[in-house]
């Protein structure tokens, strides 16, 4: 039982409410920089792992709120903490591996403003997962992120050579997209029951 | 011809700095369809009328007490921790629109769920403290982030308007077609959203470009 409902929320995280078709959630990196297949996977796996980290910290500071009786100091408090540790990863990786660093670049301390983390942070505490949940919760969030922008990126290469109008180019083709992508996400809405 | 008397107009508006500050977020700046900012909660609340004006409002608020606190204290901030500060000052105020919705009405809270909360990573208020009011006055930051927040609150309800018209017939709850109107679903469900922002989008582009 324990491991189906553990399979449930990732499931459910990265196709039947993924973050970005159906949540809304980091809409700018994946209008901007989901015009190659490589960029897009390189900003998925960042994300990825921002997120798990992000949602170990919610976690930690939701128990540290309630007990001290702050909940209103949530927000605040989470934003604070996300950006620090983004920072603190970064510095960690420019040092460790400094191939790494270059590879994942400008998109580190973007991610920060990225709502998908924060947005993750407030689900997770509102849906009140616990530990273990929490991080099966931002793997699905993030694999489920990777896939909305492979797949956008994947179809906009393949639009680069189609005849389309130029007042649709760009942002406009990119959002048509996306609502078809997010109709065909629809079709997952069975699953896992 | 009208369209062209109203330009006339704003382009003498234009050649008063003060108003200029204002009238830019509405029309020739606009957050949403010009220059694509905040774009989560645009698509993620417009699904009725009512719900995308509040979503409006409350970011107008936010913005504009941020916009004026952070000219405010310009002079004070350093500026290597210029961003942390206003994510700060920006969260602060988040929180109090948080409780303040949470207490005008609980159903609305309910409605908007966590996106009020990511009121705080919407790019337009951070974009603004940081290439407006960290360089003018208050006065100045006051105005454009009036501007900019009702030009965000006016591309909000437009998509908020045809969805909710289209989706479930009525406006502001209020029903306006007939009982054998035939719903479109698809336009409270997310897909709608990326439609009809892609479609307001599309006819700006046309109008812009049929005017060049």
């Amino acid at each position: 039982m324990k491991t189906e409902s553990l399979w449930y929320i990732f499931i459910n995280a990265s196709l039947i409410n993924n973050f970005v078709l159906a949540y809304f959630l980091g809409i700018c990196p994946f209008l901007g920089v989901s015009g190659k297949k490589e960029t897009a996977m390189k900003m998925g796996g960042a994300v990825t792992f921002v997120m798990l980290i992000a949602s170990i910290c919610a976690y930690g500071l939701n128990a540290l709120l309630i007990a001290i009786g702050a909940p209103f100091l949530q927000l605040i408090s989470f934003i604070v903490v996300i950006a620090s540790t983004v920072q603190l990863v970064e510095m960690f990786i420019k040092k460790m591996s400094p191939a790494l660093f270059r590879a994942l670049g400008i998109f580190l301390p973007l991610i920060t403003t990225n709502c998908a983390i924060l947005g993750l942070a407030l689900f997770q505490t509102n849906l009140g997962y616990g530990f273990l949940e929490s991080i099966i919760y931002a793997l699905g969030a993030g694999a489920g992120f990777t896939l909305a922008l492979l797949l956008m990126a994947g179809l906009r290469e393949r639009l680069d050579f189609a005849d389309t109008p130029s007042v649709a180019k760009g942002t406009v083709l990119t959002l048509f997209i996306a609502g078809i992508l997010s109709l065909s996400f629809m079709g997952f809405a069975g699953l896992g029951g | 011809m009208s369209t062209r008397t109203k330009t006339t107009f704003l382009a003498a508006l234009d050649k008063s700095p003060p108003t200029n500050d204002f009238i830019k977020g509405l029309w020739r700046e606009n957050p949403v369809f010009v220059q694509v900012l905040g774009m989560c909660p645009v698509l993620a609340v417009s699904n009725t009328a009512e719900n995308a004006l509040v979503m409006g409002l409350a970011t107008t608020f936010v913005l504009l007490m941020s916009n004026t606190l952070v000219s405010l204290l310009r002079a004070f901030i350093p500026r290597q921790v210029r961003i942390a500060c206003y994510v700060l000052i920006i969260a602060t105020f988040v929180t109090m629109t948080d409780y303040l919705i949470q207490a005008i009405s609980l159903e609305l809270h309910q409605a908007l769920g966590a996106f009020i909360s990511l009121i705080v990573v919407n790019c337009l208020i951070l974009g603004r403290a940081e290439a407006f009011a960290s360089r003018n006055t208050t006065g100045r930051s006051m105005l454009d982030a009036l501007g900019m927040g009702l030009g965000f609150t006016f591309g909000l309800l437009c998509l908020g308007a045809v969805r909710e018209l289209l989706g479930s017939g009525s406006l502001f709850n209020v029903v306006i077609f007939p009982d054998h109107f035939q719903e479109w679903v698809v336009m409270m469900l997310p897909a709608g959203g990326f439609f009809t922002l892609a479609i307001w989008l599309l006819i700006f582009n046309a109008a812009k470009k049929s005017k060049d």
